[in-house]
């Protein structure tokens, strides 16, 4: 199973970006017994000088990070027809119990990774690095969290065994079953869409006002991440089922096949871009009173704002275009 | 207007050109850059065609084959079995299969003969496919001199030579009637080698393989989707082996380009120092090192893929088509058909570009902080 | 104005081969005017003006802008002088770029690429548009007179064409100061003269420049107004101060 091309794939990315992020963490940690800003040594000039690099291993992290993420869902994917009782990513996941953290670790790695280019963008604006202990503190939390993530990947594909009869997204996502993914399915759609709807709104709202005013930066950003998972919530509940038109289908997977023209990348796109820049919002507002960024954190913010705004109203123009758009209709 | 836009395309414009000026260099890298990508294209795209076939060729397969077992062996199985069989609910047809191989001692070749269901082929006619006729040098109206396993010579007349389009599977088939093949293998009437088996409702496929199973205990259902688990396997297999012995080769990549990346040229070395010198940012020559990067990349990346996409579609996989396929001595000489998606292209990209980016971030990355005043005490 | 206050700049720091370039320099370098160090080679001058250009931070002491710009600060707006003395490399880069323009002493043009491509280089990173910076480099090898080699690779240009080209490169970004390390160590008399003809045009556009030499075709030049000397990186004496 392991010699798959796509699991190699995966796997020599994992390798890299672990060995990449370890490398970095390390020059890290040193940057923060050692900084001394004041200070003109060849130390302190050696340490500024890494800090180059470790911008660049991070930037390329992220980037290998959100092509993984999708990388390992269409292989799984893929992988489905090796099981008895798969029909799509789902059922390859449930293969074995390390599927599903895989996925939730590499979304929350993906968001991790680009709160922490946000914090290093700015960082790097003001002119006496002021966000340097937050910065590398958060890489000392990204770091171990993306080594997990290449772990628990390699015993993923090791327990892979074609033998295995899975259970997928029929029963996975079905809505009397008494699993996670049942207990999201079954939530009642009507209510969802309208919690859907209202939540996205009142971001929105909140979000004008801030990107005008300049105000309940906190606010959005909390609502932001809130529209997240609400919004990953109604993808199960309800958004696939416009998609699939069919009354008791809930795979978030499926959507990401051919058959549905690949909607679900550009779902899962701009719902986690956003997120991204939502996050970014709010880890910012601690340092909005910093001398040296007052200017800067702002503008940032507002720009933040402007595409969290932009790529949470792309995700619901498409959802609600579909839910106009066909003839199906939820009971 | 200053713009973060125009410090790109300015950048990206002196990347172009410094490409441009170490011709020789970059062209050695490029040369090797592509022919990675060439190959673990081709082993790419040639693996997921083959299964692609295979799939084609099983999805015209029976939902179930029931087959006979004796002492763990497969054996010929009654026509009354059948019968049985079709009574049970939920099974729309059961058809009785006969076929097997023939081994040919003049040519060295395995045949697979088959009985077809609805009788195309007359007592003493057969159809075979293009492999067959390559081998034994025939067409159509000649005669076709099979020996019977009595030892009886078996004259048959080639009625018809199946078109090459899907060569994979039918290559080395031989089509005779029921006679014939009994005639072959001196079977008695009434026996077959096993039942292809269609059910009614997709869903009730497992519960009819294990009612038969309960029936007939000395019987073996085969699922077609297990059918297609195994040839996917087994593709899977050989691709891996490839994939394997070409992890190694990205390995000596990611040498070649770590070599080539952290040998700067003095001349390279000292250019740097001067655009540090006259104002130019480690970010900004990170920059220019990310440009000339994905320039390269880009390029061998295209070239690579074009040209493994003639390698396998156009040229059959010339090159390694002996490893992957090849379980009989009569060659399959088909054109695959081109299927490549997206998911290919990004696994391709996954095991080519990635690995050159990571090599090359750290000598990018030392190139770039060559202190500004260093140009001063040249 | 720039002004250095004990500023003192040592290399391999705590190591057996520890030396210090810069000793301890005080200095004030008024807008405007030619200023030039003087000293034998060793002597620090180079040292001190990458320390000044904001190539290099100090090992200790104070450097300070006056009357300077950039995206980041402005003097209208803090009321008081630029520190440069700890500023990442990055902000350095920026006002270096934005205010200063290099001469150096073995040209530092880049081979292979035409006079032109050269001449604008500074300014890529800057994220001006091309065409912009075009029209100026091409003006600028109009007021040198270099303009028929525009196309040329800098390797089929003479001496006396290579120095206006690496003149016209330090003033594509509209710097208030140059700054010229050794100029007219490679030139004969009869270039160093002209150079020094150039240095008065720039001058006469209201440049601050700083001339590290120890030509006496410079340092004994009639448009010299400030001279400072060095030996073993500390001053030995200035001359002509305002």
């Amino acid at each position: 199973m392991i010699q798959h091309p796509a699991i190699l794939a995966l796997s020599i990315a994992s390798l890299l970006t672990c060995f990449m992020l370890v490398y970095a963490a390390g020059y890290g940690t040193r940057i923060l017994e050692k900084w001394d800003l004041q200070s003109g040594s060849e130390l302190q000039l050696e340490l500024e000088r890494r800090t180059y690099l470790i911008s660049v291993i991070l930037s390329y992290t992220l980037v290998f990070q959100i092509l993984s993420l999708f990388l390992y869902i269409f292989t799984a994917d893929n992988l489905h027809s090796q099981f008895t009782g798969a029909m799509c990513a789902a059922g390859s996941l449930a293969v074995n119990s390390y599927g599903y953290p895989v996925l939730i670790l590499k979304i929350i790695n993906c968001l991790l990774a680009g709160v922490w280019l946000i914090v290093n963008h700015v960082d790097t604006r003001g002119y006496d690095y002021p966000l340097i202990k937050t910065k590398y503190g958060l890489l000392n939390i990204l770091a171990p969290l993306i080594l997990l993530e290449a772990v628990l990947q390699f015993a993923y594909f090791l327990n892979l065994k074609a033998d295995v009869i899975t259970s997928c997204c029929g029963s996975l996502f079905s809505t009397d079953k008494r699993s996670i993914g049942g207990e999201i399915a079954g939530l009642p759609s009507g209510p969802m869409q309208q919690a859907f709807f209202g939540i996205m709104a009142l971001t929105v709202v909140i979000g004008v006002v801030f990107y005008l005013t300049g105000k309940g930066g906190g606010i959005f950003s909390l609502f932001s991440s809130l529209t997240f998972v609400v919004a990953a919530a109604s993808l199960v509940s309800f958004i696939c089922l416009y998609f699939y038109e069919l009354p008791s289908h809930h795979c978030p997977f499926c959507i990401l096949q051919k058959e549905y023209g690949y909607v679900g990348y550009a779902l899962y796109a701009t719902l986690l871009g956003g997120a991204i820049s939502g996050l970014g919002v709010g880890s910012l507002i601690p340092f909005s009173s910093h001398p040296s960024l007052s200017r800067v954190i702002p503008a940032i913010q507002r720009r933040l704002t402007l595409v969290t705004l932009v790529l949470y109203l792309l995700f619901t123009l498409i959802v609600t275009w579909r839910m106009l758009s066909t003839s199906f209709t939820l009971g | 207007m200053n713009s973060p836009l125009n410090r790109h395309t300015n950048i990206l414009d002196f990347a172009l050109s410094s490409l441009l000026r170490r011709k020789s260099k970059n062209l050695s890298l490029l040369v090797v850059y592509t022919l990675i990508v060439f190959v673990i294209a081709s082993l790419i795209f040639f693996v997921q065609a083959l299964k692609h076939e295979a799939a084609q060729t099983l999805a015209e397969a029976p939902d179930l084959v029931v087959q006979r077992m004796i002492a763990g062996r497969h054996d010929l199985i009654p026509a009354t079995y059948g019968e049985q069989i079709s009574a049970i609910r939920g099974v729309r047809s059961v058809t009785p299969r006969l076929w097997g191989y023939y081994y040919d001692q003049v040519f060295g070749a395995n045949y697979t003969l088959l009985v077809p269901e609805n009788g195309v082929v007359e007592p003493g006619s057969i159809m075979i496919g293009a492999g067959v006729a390559r081998n034994q040098r025939i067409k159509i109206d000649d005669m076709l001199t099979l020996k019977t396993s009595r030892n009886a010579p078996l004259l048959l007349t080639v009625q018809g030579i199946y078109p090459s389009s899907s060569e994979l599977i039918s290559s080395d088939l031989i089509v005779l009637s029921a006679e014939d093949f009994q005639e072959m293998f001196h079977l008695p009437p009434g026996q077959f080698t096993d039942l292809a088996v269609t059910v009614a409702n997709p869903r009730e496929q497992v519960t009819v393989a294990t009612k038969i199973a309960e029936l007939f205990p000395d019987t073996r259902p085969i699922l077609k989707s297990e059918m297609l688990r195994t040839y996917d396997s087994l593709f899977e297999w050989r691709g891996g082996m490839m994939v394997v012995i070409l992890a190694v080769a990205v390995l000596s990549f990611i040498i070649f380009a770590w070599d080539k990346a952290t040998g700067l040229s003095a001349e390279e070395r000292k250019e740097i120092g001067i655009l540090k010198s006259i104002g130019w940012e480690t970010s900004d020559v990170l920059q220019l090192k990310f440009w000339e990067g994905i320039v390269i990349s880009l390029t061998a990346f295209l070239v690579g893929v074009v040209l493994a996409y003639g390698h396998v579609f156009f040229f059959s996989a010339a090159l390694f088509e002996h490893a992957l396929k090849g379980w009989s001595v009569i060659y399959p000489q088909f054109r695959l058909i081109p299927v490549v998606d997206a998911y290919q292209l990004t696994v391709l990209f996954f095991l080519t570009v990635l690995p050159y980016t990571a090599a090359t971030i750290i000598p990018a990355w030392l190139a770039a902080t060559v202190p500004p005043d260093a140009a001063m005490r040249s | 104005m720039i002004e250095l206050a004990n500023v003192t700049k040592t290399f391999n720091a705590d190591k057996h081969n520890q030396f210090t370039a810069v000793d301890d320099v005080s200095l004030t370098i008024e807008a405007g005017r030619l200023t030039i160090l003087k000293g034998p080679s060793g002597s620090g001058k180079t040292t001190l003006m990458a320390l000044i250009g904001c190539m290099a931070r100090p090992s200790s002491g104070r450097i300070r802008l006056h009357g300077i710009s950039t995206s980041f600060f402005s003097d209208a707006d803090s009321g008081s002088a630029l520190d440069i003395t700890s500023l990442p490399e990055r902000f350095l880069t920026e006002i270096r770029r934005t205010t200063f323009g290099f001469i150096f002493q073995q040209f530092n043009l880049v081979k292979g690429i035409s006079a032109l491509e050269n001449i604008m280089l500074p300014a890529y990173p800057t994220g001006e548009s091309q065409a912009a910076f075009r029209q100026r480099a091409l003006e600028l090898m109009e007021l040198f007179s270099v303009s028929r080699h525009a196309a040329s690779p800098v390797e089929w240009l003479s001496g006396g064409e290579l120095q206006r080209v690496a003149i016209a490169r330090a003033l594509i970004n509209n710097p208030t100061i140059i700054i010229a390390d050794e100029p007219t160590a490679h030139l004969d008399s009869k270039l160093s003269r002209e150079f020094m003809e150039m240095v008065g045009t720039l001058k006469a556009r209201g440049k601050t420049i700083l001339i590290a030499s120890h030509d006496p075709l410079v340092y004994d030049s009639e448009l010299a107004e400030t001279v400072v000397g060095m030996r073993d990186g500390r001053i030995t004496g200035i001359t002509g101060a305002a």
